[in-house]
């Protein structure tokens, strides 16, 4: 059988949709037959993901995020898009406790987390045009049964 | 007093909501804020008896407040911690800084 599937939700870079991205994006997710474990872990790195586009990204006003979700064979890859204001130096902002904000009680850990959450994290930013963090975790790690 | 928080003497302890981002740090930082300068708090207690999420906002709030409450020596600490969010703690180096207590609450009630 076929396991492939896609979704793509769009939000404004409101906080309060923090809460429901991250949990549609485990909400599919689970047809991959995820633990409990593996579900808050996407949750988490998601979470981060949106709030750094609302923190950063869009610091000045609200705008279109966009996530996109694939499942292909075992493999959950979540992309989340955003045309803000771009990061210059993508190594320095994700090195763990680097933050632009610390008045704003940013810890600097939202790359940390995402990278230790989930198998492989990419981002690819443009000062000025936009950052796209591409994230994917392999499911079902722990459960080689469901070969 | 907010719903959420609780004045004991000098302890101040904030019940901390089902999940906690962004979105709920902005929301409850705030009127934490508010109490802690009013002075007379040397001890805060973050309850996390009924929370299973929390993402690097939480860790953030955490901070924040210990440094405040530093500068006239009160102490930091968290309780009722689940495995999941001692994770996030250990991970992100602040279990070296406050207090956390895993104990399991063994007299839940709804406030």
């Amino acid at each position: 059988m076929e396991k492939k599937n896609e979704m793509v939700l769009e939000v404004e870079s409101r906080s309060c949709n923090e809460g429901l991205v991250r949990i549609a994006v485990a909400a599919f997710s689970t047809q991959l037959n995820p633990t409990l474990e593996e579900v808050t872990d996407i949750k988490t790195a998601v979470s981060e993901a949106i709030t750094n586009c609302i923190v950063h990204a869009y610091d000045t006003g609200t705008e279109k995020i966009r996530v996109e979700c694939r499942n292909e064979q075992r493999e959950l890859t979540v992309v989340v898009k955003d045309t803000g204001k771009g990061i210059e130096n993508v190594e320095k902002a994700m090195e763990p406790l680097y933050t632009t904000k610390p008045e704003q009680d940013r810890s600097g850990m939202g790359f940390a987390f995402m990278e230790a959450f989930m198998d492989q994290v990419t981002v690819e930013s443009e000062p000025g045009k936009g950052t796209t963090v591409t994230m994917k975790k392999l499911i079902g790690r722990q459960n080689p049964v469901f070969e | 007093m907010e719903e959420f928080m609780r004045k004991r003497g000098t302890m101040l302890t904030v019940y901390i909501p089902r999940e906690l981002d962004h979105h709920f740090a902005q929301q409850i930082t705030g009127s934490i804020d508010q109490e802690l300068e009013r002075g007379a708090v040397s001890q805060l207690v973050f309850d996390f008896s009924d929370t299973d999420f929390m993402d690097s906002a939480g860790i953030g709030m955490i901070m924040g407040r210990k440094r405040l409450l530093s500068y006239s020596g009160g102490t930091v600490s968290a309780i009722h911690v689940n495995d999941r969010i001692l994770r996030i703690m250990q991970l992100s180096g602040i279990y070296k800084h406050i207090e956390i207590s895993q104990e399991p609450v063994w007299n839940h009630r709804k406030r």
